[in-house]
């Protein structure tokens, strides 16, 4: 047999074991923190306090997890459907230690308390031009991969992608102009000020979770979910529609996070319309995903890789219902600063990121390895029931502590002063809290079994590259 | 807000620059067949064959 242009799957096995490596870590420090707020005094010493590890929880999950998970899918996925090797291997090279060089300098940084300030953009200047060059590696090798696909047609999962790493690469920049202070320790100043600052920030902030932790994971779910079932997604149609539909009216959902601030009231009002409007694609997109099983629902009884796909999809249509509810301004007066913000941001988070990337990720490793399935099938149903259990708890217990919280500080006497005092609600909200930190430690136990396996995994196979295939005609 | 004269005209140019992507999607037969690649992905068999050994190169 000759020789055979292979796929390009290293760096997809790199990113695949990080991404595993990276959701233990970033969650690991969710535990701790949820820890911290039960008992206060596990700050022991100043670089473990929560609010120096609250942000390398959500970097290390963000973009360490979720990231490493978007890279090696989109690599994997864009390869499959174009069937052409990645474009340029040194430059996907350099993506993975530029990525990884990335995430340990902000767990270096982070704990030492060098941050901007901005919510999910805290990392300083030099870190901010390392992932400007990363970013940028990443979308040659992506797009270039897309100019030499061998299929006329550019398959719907590719066009999240796209749209997820162009989209990223403008908020980056956007956001993190910043002027330059000092190297060490790391520190500049945003070229924004006061509530332009705020707007800036949250216009990147809710595009990031829009297409960062929204349009990359459907990018996820449109390859991985059809793949999995073997069957054909359920509307292809309807996915172009919701791809246009999406990424036409995301752009300016943000401001639903500067509610009744000294942002003016009509922008907050236009914030609101657009974050309603989003309903529509949303659920399109999760009926879509979901409805793939129509016909072989049966499917899901003997697959815990599709339980994790389809709950994802679940926890997906549960929280895109959410948040346009909470942007609508008499919800969000009773909504904002409280936990109830914290457990619609985890079942997005837990529910639909990491589901549907475990799900993605249990997929990929046998057929990187060469192994017709994972080293224990048992092992990943009993990850699927500890991981959604875990998110029950979670998003239950802060939902409930949110919205006591909210009723509690807007109780009035009938002689106008408070009811509560503030640290009332903080007593009342202990329980909750404790709850919280049970599933978190459930979701947490359920990467390490995940962890165990793939090892396992990847101890009884052999790293292989799949020949390139040619495009099969219908 | 004087940020808006940044952040409108920046909404303004994207979605022009969207429209461009999708016209051009248009007119080169993107949507053509909006079926065959729904199955086009499953027709590329992806999963290693292990006793074989011949479909898959085991990497150096």
């Amino acid at each position: 047999m000759q020789s055979q242009a292979t796929y390009n799957y290293k760096v997809v096995r790199q990113f695949t074991v990080m991404t595993v490596v990276w959701g233990i870590v970033g969650m690991l420090v969710g535990v701790i923190i949820a820890a911290q707020l039960i008992w206060p005094e596990l700050s022991i010493v100043e670089w473990l306090s929560y609010g120096r590890l609250r942000p390398l929880h959500t970097n290390a999950v963000i973009f360490a997890f979720g990231g490493s998970a978007l890279f090696a899918t989109s690599y994997y996925s864009v390869q499959r459907t174009c069937h052409t090797p990645l474009f340029s291997p040194a430059l996907a090279a350099f993506t993975f230690w530029g990525w990884q060089v990335v995430i340990v300098l902000a767990a270096v940084t982070l704990p030492l308390g060098m941050t901007s300030g901005k919510e999910y953009a805290e990392l300083e200047w030099p870190i901010d031009i390392l992932i400007t060059l990363v970013w940028v590696s990443y979308a040659l090798v992506f797009f270039g991969t897309l100019v030499k696909r061998k299929t006329s047609h550019i398959y719907v999962s590719n066009w999240f992608f796209g749209a997820f790493i162009l989209t990223v690469a403008l908020l980056h920049l956007v956001n993190s102009a910043e002027s330059p202070v000092t190297f060490w320790p790391m520190k500049s100043y945003s070229a924004y000020a006061g509530v332009q600052d705020a707007m800036v920030q949250w216009w990147y902030g809710h595009n990031a979770v829009g297409f960062f932790l929204t349009a990359g994971f459907l990018g996820i779910m449109y390859y991985f979910v059809p793949k999995q079932a073997g069957r054909p997604v359920y509307s292809y149609r309807l996915s172009v529609v919701h791809f246009w539909a999406l990424i036409f009216t995301y752009m300016w959902a943000g401001p639903h996070h500067l509610h009744y601030t000294a942002l003016p009231d009509w922008t907050q009002s236009v914030g609101m319309i657009f974050s309603l409007i989003l309903l529509a694609p949303s659920w399109g997109g999760m009926i879509n995903g979901m409805m793939t099983m129509s016909g072989a629902w049966h499917k899901l009884r003997d697959d815990p890789i599709l339980k994790f796909l389809i709950t994802s999809l679940s926890f997906y249509g549960m929280s895109t219902f959410e948040g346009p509810m909470m942007s609508i301004k008499t919800v969000n007066a009773l909504s904002h600063y409280t936990d109830w913000t914290i457990g619609h941001v985890h079942s997005g988070a837990l529910g639909w990121v990491a589901m549907v990337s475990i799900g993605a990720i249990y997929y990929l490793v046998p057929r990187l390895w060469g192994k017709s399935e994972m080293y224990s099938v048992k092992l990943i149903n009993l990850h699927f029931w500890i991981s959604t259990i875990g998110v029950v708890l979670y998003i239950a217990a802060m939902w409930i502590a949110g919205v006591m919280q909210g009723l509690m500080w807007r109780a009035i006497d009938v002689d106008g002063t408070l009811t509560y005092s503030f640290v009332e609600s903080v007593k009342a909200t202990y329980p909750f809290y404790a709850v919280r930190l049970l599933g978190g430690l459930m979701f947490f136990g359920g990467m390490l079994l995940m962890a165990y396996n793939m090892m396992k995994t990847i101890a009884g196979g052999q790293a292989v590259n799949a020949p390139v295939l040619a495009v099969a005609h219908a | 807000m004087d940020i808006l004269y940044l952040l409108v005209p920046l909404s303004v140019v994207l979605v022009f620059l969207i429209a461009g992507v999708f016209w051009w999607s248009l007119r080169s037969g993107q949507f053509e067949d909006l079926e065959g690649p729904a199955y086009r992905i499953l027709m590329d068999d992806d999963r290693p064959h292990e006793e074989e050994g011949t479909n898959a190169a085991a990497e150096k």
